[in-house]
């Protein structure tokens, strides 16, 4: 009975001490032990996956069990299994079929029989795994459709757990490949359920509709008129099912009902979870179908003032980037900004009305923006209004701050207001330091008209401001802080690992001190709550909020300080550490401070620009020869914005990039070849600019493969340059392979995929690849026409996984396309896909990958599919096999080191393993280790041996092993918990093969 | 499967079962909220809600609500006729069940429980081997009373 409590919810900790009792379980006589143990082991896998890895077989003899009810146990592992992973059991589908097969066909003992129908709830479990494994799968689905077709005749009996049957096989079927045949059977199966006089029915067969809808439209416009009445129906869930069906089936004409029924429900409603489901999908609904600019208004009115505060802060971002963008034309645009600013004025007129908080941000903003479109109405009228909002008590003082915004650009439109110069008064003695501080700034802008108006120029929020991603105008610095020392910069999931260690190390004092002078402390959150709303999915609003605000501070308190030597410092820290906030605003201080000022205090500041910054600029300036107006504009940028989307334009432009790159390196690589070596600036960033840099030139596009050849020579040269200051700087990713050639150290993006030149059709790496360690070169998977074949490279920091696509045709294949699959364990450097333009006949090419393990596992599966047109599309579907050790590189330190890391973990496993004879002392155990592990010996005292090794990219592991009559004792310690289990079980393994 | 709540129409907790680790907090939260939510529906309406992000099967027999919170992709009719499999091991239990035997006989309605449904999942569908396994553990514990059921009938 204790298999019952372990069942329940219990402690990940305790797993491993227990395990192997209930392994031990799974043998027992009595089927109620095995079905309990199977359950339990259930439980463990999903409390702790990695944990269970390797009885992965005997759930396959559980599966096979005489007793229905162990097997049935069994099922639920697998379902999750499968949910996990499709690929891996593509095996088993037929075993499954077959048990479904002998479920309907009554082979099961009388006992499992409920109401006469054969373990209704097995066939289930059945049904959803099959639905599972057939899912976008033709080969498989073929196999399943017979069962499929057998027990949907099979359950005609009126009865409910029939029907529960039916819907379930009616999504399987619907889930699977289709079939024309099952799939008409399962639209009649609908039909019936819809049409039933049973409320539970009725509900189903409107689910069911609503994930069918896609496929079949027809089927909903058979059933309208139940459709209609459902609509009507007294059950609040039953009108919420059917208009989530009406949601999906909405188009150009019929959307102003639907979404005015939508509006009634989301009127009666008061549940929270339902308002916020509803409003998203309104506010969706409007913003693509609008039929016209009235209509779309007072629906978003309507959205936000009955959804309140309780809508998602997308859903007011879009609706204001839409305003700012406007459609193609212009006119309409326009029409659109008058009828927004008029609603709200009338809104506003309500005086004792109360909004939701986003709805009045909203409306401050758009007021602020266009209210000058609407020539018949007053500023000052605007300006009064919005001031008695000021004084509401309601209004959050986050809406202030919009408010005051408000204010701010409408009075830069106006030449002398009353209200402005009351709201000023009252403001500048307010608590709120937040409102003290835009108080004194709209003071201060309002002696200086023509400034104000620079700073805040009609309509520019949706002009985009060129972002220097790359914050290349850092460059300088960082090379001066690598030289005295510093830290490389490290990507942000490299650093999320070290991110405290590293707190420690950077220094904020300087920058907290330079901050402090320039703005009042408290400015800090006061800039970052309005526009911490906006920020990543609504830049036009932040550029334009956030480049005024900015500028007035720097007007305020004066440039110079923070271009000084001191205010860099922050500079740089944002770069390295972005993980603060207040840092990111700092950037963007010193980067959108440049934007709004007119140019000649722009100058000001190149003047004062520290010297090694001076260097950087020169060399910025030589490479902007012909964009020189363009300089100023690339230094300039909302650097909050660019920090966020760094990661992610690097990427989507990588291919684009590694052209131009090798372009331009074509044409420029004398002079800058050199330039570059002499810069030890960190690898990505120097990419990055290189990047944004080069995508301004307006370069032509030759052939990819000619490039290369020039392209790779400069790379190689910069790359080992860097290479050179970057080791002293790194302490954990010494050389694996003494001799490893250093071209292919650093993933770059540039580096990434590169096509082969022609080899013959056995393929074989490239001889830089062939230098590191590498696996044997397999077949993947062939058909007619192509045939697969993987090199698995294990270079220093990643695991380059190359596959070689050969053309056995005699015709060149054209658009061949290989993608991987997105897979929970693993993650891509980079893009997952990759295009071979053009593959000659009878050759292979080749295209690499750089893998790392995101989350730990021993083993797990890659998929991927290479796509191909010849005659008619094919799809070639293949899977890796990767296990863990594909990423563990031995780390090298010294015993102080390891002393020191050893302390400052906290995740340990300890457990005791038998020694054969054949290694019984422990210099044989730790050479074992070391040459099937790849684990690095630190050192060996008596009868103790330390060792380390990390995985990719920078997670260490240490291991402390002694050695006791017999036994080897080991300790592992790690940041990471799932790390120490996993090798725990290779060394297991390791050491019982030996 | 999330959670299974026994409660009579009066707002009364009678049982509950919890698959997934959840704070006392919550659980009382999550309790009061769902069955105001349950006990305000009609005995007409469909008996499957959609309740924050959970799906909620429940079923009315006699006094007592029987409600379980399914995840997204679960059968909902599977699991009404889940509830209904263990109101009639129940009855077979106890001969006729009635709210009184649950009450005080609270520990049976677990163990049964227990052995039908383990985990989240159900466990065995066959009631006779449910029942088996409860009369076997019955014996087990040797109680000086036959059976509790007497105490119930009382009242």
């Amino acid at each position: 009975m204790a298999l019952t409590i372990v069942s329940q919810i219990f402690p990940r900790e305790m797993i491993p001490a227990v395990l192997p009792l209930i392994e031990d379980k799974l043998q027992h006589s009595k089927e109620i032990i095995r079905r309990k143990a199977v359950q339990a082991l259930y439980k463990f896998y999903l409390i702790a996956p990695n944990q269970v890895q390797h009885i992965h077989d005997k759930f396959r003899k559980a599966l096979c069990d005489r007793d229905a009810g162990v097997m049935a146990a069994s099922l639920h592992i697998y379902l999750q299994m499968i949910k996990e992973s499709s690929s891996g059991y593509k095996d088993l589908t037929g075993s499954f079929v077959a048990i479904l097969k002998q479920v309907v066909g009554g082979k099961l003992p009388i006992d499992f029989n409920y109401h006469s129908v054969p373990a209704p709830w097995l066939q289930i479990q059945l049904l959803r795994i099959l639905r599972l494994l057939g899912k976008d799968d033709p080969r498989t689905s073929e196999l399943m459709y017979e069962v499929l077709d057998e027990s949907l005749r099979r359950a005609e009996i009126n009865h409910n757990i029939t029907y529960a049957i039916l819907s379930e096989c009616v999504q399987t079927i619907y889930t699977i490949y289709p079939n024309s045949e099952l799939l008409e059977k399962a639209a009649k199966c609908i039909g019936k359920f819809v049409l039933s006089p049973k409320i539970n029915l009725k509900y189903l067969g409107l689910k069911a509709l609503t994930y069918v809808i896609h496929q079949d439209p027809n089927l909903a416009l058979q059933h309208q008129m139940t459709i209609i009445e459902c609509l009507d129906h007294p059950d609040p869930i039953v009108k919420r099912e059917t208009l989530e069906l009406l949601y999906r089936i909405t188009n150009g004409q019929n959307v102003i009902v639907i979404v005015q029924k939508m509006l009634d429900y989301l009127k009666e409603s008061k549940e929270e979870y339902a308002i916020i489901n509803l409003v998203g999908k309104i506010a969706e609904l409007a913003e693509k179908y609008a039929p016209n600019n009235e209509w779309f208004i007072q629906t978003m009115n309507a959205v936000f003032s009955v959804g309140g505060d309780l809508v998602h802060t997308d859903i007011p971002n879009n609706f204001l980037r839409l305003l700012a963008e406007g459609f193609d034309d212009g006119k309409e645009d326009d029409k659109l900004r008058v009828y927004a600013v008029k609603s709200y004025l009338a809104l506003l007129e309500e005086d004792d009305a109360l909004y939701p908080q986003k709805f009045l941000q909203v409306m401050s903003w758009v007021l602020g923006e266009y209210s000058s479109l609407v020539t018949d109405v007053d500023p000052e009228v605007i300006l009064t209004k919005l001031h008695s909002l000021l004084r509401k008590t309601f209004v959050t003082s986050e809406t202030k701050v919009w408010i005051m915004a408000t204010v701010t650009k409408i009075a830069s439109r106006t030449s002398c207001s009353k209200a402005v110069d009351e709201i000023i008064q009252e403001f500048s003695n307010s608590l709120d330091t937040c409102m003290r501080q835009y108080a004194f700034e709209l003071k201060n802008l309002c002696k200086d008209k023509e400034l104000m108006k620079n700073l805040l120029p009609f309509d520019a929020s949706c002009s985009d401001m060129v972002v220097d991603a790359s914050l290349s105008f850092l460059d300088g610095f960082v090379a001066e802080g690598l030289g005295r020392g510093a830290a490389p910069y490290k990507p942000h999931h490299q650093r999320q690992e070290e991110k405290l260690s590293q707190e420690k190390a950077l220094n904020f004092e300087p920058y907290r001190l330079s901050f402090a002078s320039s703005v009042s402390s408290s400015g800090i959150t006061g800039r970052q709550s309005p526009t911490g709303l906006s920020v990543g999915s609504d830049t036009s609003v932040n550029s334009a909020e956030t480049g005024h605000k900015e500028t007035s501070t720097l007007k305020l308190e004066g440039v110079r300080k923070l271009w000084g030597k001191e205010g860099y410092l922050p500079k740089k820290e944002s770069k390295e550490g972005k993980e603060k906030e207040p840092q990111t605003a700092s950037c963007s201080t010193l980067s959108t401070g440049q934007v709004g000022d007119p140019p000649a205090l722009r100058f000001d500041q190149v003047a004062s620009i520290s010297e090694e910054d001076k260097e950087k600029q020169q060399l910025a300036s030589t490479l902007f020869i012909g964009l020189g107006s363009n300089a100023g504009v690339s230094l300039m940028g909302k650097a909050e914005t660019a920090t966020q989307k760094f990661k992610r334009r690097s990427k989507i432009n990588e291919i684009q990039h590694s052209e131009e790159v090798s372009d331009f390196r074509n044409s420029a690589a004398a002079d800058f070849g050199p330039l570059l070596d002499t810069r030890p600036i960190n690898m990505e960033d120097s990419e990055g600019s290189l990047h944004t840099r080069l995508r301004k030139a307006s370069l032509s596009s030759s052939d990819i493969v000619e490039d290369n050849l020039a392209f790779e020579m400069p790379q190689s040269l910069r790359k080992s340059g860097l290479e050179e200051r970057l080791s002293e700087n790194r302490l954990s990713q010494s050389s694996l392979f003494a001799d490893s050639n250093i071209e292919i150290f650093q993933p770059s993006p540039s580096a990434q995929c590169e096509s082969a030149s022609k080899t013959p059709l056995i393929p074989s790496l490239p001889e830089e690849l062939e230098e590191l360690t590498h696996s044997e070169i397999v077949q993947l998977c062939q058909s007619d026409a192509l045939a697969l074949y993987l090199c698995k490279v294990w270079t220093d920091d990643s695991l380059l996984l190359t596959v070689f696509v050969s053309n056995k045709t005699t015709a060149v294949l054209n658009a061949v396309n290989l993608v991987f699959e997105e897979a929970e364990h693993f993650q891509i450097l980079e893009s997952p896909s990759y295009q071979f333009p053009a593959i000659e006949a009878e050759s292979v090419e080749r295209c690499q990958k750089y893998v790392w393990m995101d989350k730990i596992c021993t083993q797990g599966v890659l998929s991927g599919s290479v796509n191909y047109q010849l005659e008619m599309e094919t799809r070639l579907d293949f899977s890796v096999t990767l296990s863990l050790m594909d990423f563990i590189r031995p780390m090298q330190m010294t015993t102080e080191d390891f002393g020191k890391l050893w302390l400052s973990l906290s995740n340990d496993v300890k457990q005791n393993i038998k020694m054969s004879s054949s290694q019984d002392t422990l210099s044989a155990a730790l050479n074992t280790l070391q040459q099937k592990l790849k684990l690095h010996i630190v050192d060996v005292i008596g009868n103790e041996g330390i060792l380390a090794c990390q995985l990719l990219p920078s997670v260490p592991c240490l291991l402390h092993c002694r050695t006791h009559s017999r036994m080897l004792a080991l300790w592992f310690r790690s940041p990471c918990s799932a790390l120490p289990d996993s090798l725990l079980y290779q060394c297991q393994k390791v050491m019982e093969e030996s | 499967m999330r959670f299974m709540l026994l409660f009579s129409r009066q707002g009364k907790l009678r049982l509950q079962k919890w698959f997934l680790a959840t704070a006392d907090r919550d659980k009382k939260k999550l309790v009061r909220e769902l069955m105001q939510v349950v006990l305000a529906r009609k005995p007409k309406m469909c008996s499957f809600l959609e309740w924050r992000d959970l799906k909620v099967v429940y079923k009315r027999y006699a006094s007592l609500y029987f409600c379980c919170a399914i995840e997204g992709q679960d059968n909902e009719l599977i699991t009404l006729e889940l509830i209904h499999r263990y109101v009639e091991l129940l009855d077979k239990y106890f001969g006729s069940v009635c709210e009184l035997d649950i009450i005080f006989n609270f520990e049976k309605a677990y163990f049964i429980l227990d052995e039908f449904v383990m985990g989240g999942e159900i466990q065995d569908t066959s009631k006779k081997s449910v029942l088996k396994a409860i009369e076997q553990a019955d014996l087990l514990q040797e109680v000086r009373h036959p059976c509790g059921a007497s105490l119930g009938s009382t009242p």
